[in-house]
């Protein structure tokens, strides 16, 4: 896999000092398995905020 | 029978209408004056703005919801408020003026028992020289603040991509267009969807992306940044921000004041007191808000609006306005219950109300310009506010004016966020965040102000998924089809 995001960072410009996800993280973000069981959790999460902020 | 009037048909007010017409039935009466013929879901502007979606898809008509609740809807712009009545009336009124069809300009004075303020913003592009006037957008920028300025800047971008297939390369600028700027997480979406629908038509390589803000670090939102828990860390949204923006290849400038935009070209001031200028061929610059420009005045006529209005133009409420400097804030500074000081049957809610402080940190240039974000009252708190405030006064009406209060402070409520970056199902992702208390309690949660168990953030299809499901789901609600008061703000 490409690690084609990490060249976009420029030496001592802005971005220098930031973390950037590696193609294994990119590729999870699209990855419609893993991707289904975070929709469950983060509503869960999102559900659960609303109702303390009720 | 008792009347409560609502000035402003946005997020807050809508929802303050129509359970306020829910929980009150036909034996008193709710009125809804606003301008506007039609409901918008702001958020979905950003995909009006890239093309992906039609003004038809996220507005609708007013009328007949309010029709179908029972509401009585004027469609106005409130211009004066008499909270004591005047010489000639008892009761307090509104004044206001027609934007119908046909009966522009006609003023009519509107009686209340009970007032929420719901207005919202002006949108003060005049406040920045050459963003625009008294009279709205300028020429040399777009907006996505409105469905109609998200059409025009869909115009505007889809002639770039043009240029960019005939070979042209083109820079855009996105960001905020003033150093006391809200809504930066409008202006994140928006340049994020830019960059995916640039890859889509295969030009990405023949632009350069740049963000401009008032932000003093990148991920502050208006919000002071948060931690949030990753992969068994507190993570700052600086780190967020700043490791998407370089994934998608999109520079930065941060605390910036922007005092003048020409054409092709931003002048901006920042925080260390240097000035500089950015060219541009595309610019999206979020303008500053103020309040909508409402008067008060007393029964004998005297001008009382610096009473019941702060400087901003925005309605005071009970918030502490004398909490000093930042080392002094506290999150109880924040209004519980939304209730004027001076006159007890008026309740401001949404970005109406006064705020006591920022939340971010307030900085200022050498040369004495403040540049910090002021603080978001948009989205979830809006709704919830509006709710609570709704529930207050009919607690009030058909209980007495005894009747407790609701409270619904920033400083004990959390807020969903979700950011896209793109609209296709299976091609889009999105920046989902939670934020736990909005206002940080820094006594409450030492070190990050917020409860790190519910402030979270990630980004992927999920997140996306959830935007969707939102843009739905709010839309249903606002039109109060079947079971829409189960759907939470």
């Amino acid at each position: 896999m490409s690690k084609k995001v990490e060249h976009n960072i420029k030496a001592y410009g802005n971005n220098f000092t930031t973390m950037t996800p590696g193609p294994f993280a990119i590729k999870l973000r699209t990855c419609k398995i893993w991707q289904f069981i975070r929709f469950i959790i983060i509503n869960i999460k999102m559900l659960v905020v609303v109702r303390k902020s009720h | 029978m008792a009347r409560l009037v609502v000035l402003g048909g946005g997020v807050s007010g809508h929802t303050a209408a129509t359970f306020a017409a829910k929980w009150l039935g036909s034996a008193h009466e709710v009125v809804v004056v606003t301008p506007n013929s039609k409901w918008n879901w702001i958020p979905s502007n950003i995909w009006v703005g890239v093309g992906e979606m039609s003004k038809e898809e996220v507005t609708f008509d007013l009328a007949p919801v309010y029709a179908k609740a029972g509401i009585n809807y004027k469609q106005a712009k409130a211009v004066s408020i008499n909270p004591e009545g005047s010489d000639l009336v008892n009761k307090p009124f509104v004044t206001i003026e027609y934007t119908l069809a046909g009966r522009e300009g006609m003023t009519e004075n509107v009686e209340y028992d009970y007032l929420i303020n719901a207005t919202g913003p002006k949108l003060n592009f005049g406040a920045t020289e050459g963003l625009g006037d008294a009279n709205g957008l300028g020429e040399f920028t777009v907006s996505v603040c409105t469905a109609d300025h998200a059409v025009h800047a869909n115009e505007e971008f889809q002639k770039c991509i043009q240029k960019m297939k005939k070979g042209e390369r083109q820079k855009f600028l996105i960001g905020t267009g003033h150093g006391l700027c809200t809504c930066q997480g409008a202006a994140f979406e928006y340049i994020f969807n830019i960059e995916h629908e640039l890859n889509k038509a295969g030009v990405r390589d023949m632009a350069d992306l740049k963000w401009i803000s008032n932000e003093s670090f990148l991920g502050d939102f208006g919000v002071g940044g948060l931690h949030m828990k990753s992969m068994g860390f507190a993570v700052s949204s600086k780190i967020f921000a700043e490791s998407l923006f370089t994934e998608r290849n999109v520079d930065w400038i941060i605390g910036a004041h922007v005092n003048k935009v020409e054409k092709g070209k931003v002048s901006y001031e920042l925080l260390d007191g240097s000035m500089g200028e950015e060219e541009f061929d595309f610019s999206m610059l979020i303008p500053p808000f103020a309040g909508v420009g409402l008067k008060a005045y007393a029964k004998d006529g005297t001008d009382i609006t610096a009473t019941v209005f702060a400087p901003n133009g925005f309605m005071k409420v009970d918030a502490k306005y004398d909490a000093g400097t930042y080392e002094n804030w506290k999150a109880s500074d924040w209004p519980k219950t939304y209730q004027n000081p001076t006159y007890s049957n008026m309740f401001a809610c949404g970005i109406a109300f006064a705020p006591p402080h920022p939340i971010s940190k307030p900085m200022s240039s050498p040369n004495g310009t403040p540049i910090n974000p002021t603080p978001p009252r948009t989205g979830m708190p809006s709704g919830i506010i509006g709710k609570a405030v709704a529930h207050s006064i009919c607690d009030r009406i058909l209980q007495g004016e005894n009747a407790p209060l609701h409270e619904a402070s920033m400083a004990h409520m959390g807020a969903a966020c979700v950011a896209s970056a793109g609209k296709g199902i299976f091609d889009g992702t999105a920046a989902a965040m939670t934020i736990y208390p909005v206002v940080p309690d820094f006594e409450k949660y030492p070190g990050t102000g917020r409860d790190t168990d519910y402030t979270f953030g990630e980004i992927g299809l999920a997140g996306h998924w959830i935007k969707h499901i939102l843009h739905h789901l709010f839309i249903w609600k606002a039109k109060l089809k079947a079971g829409w008061t189960l759907i939470p703000e």
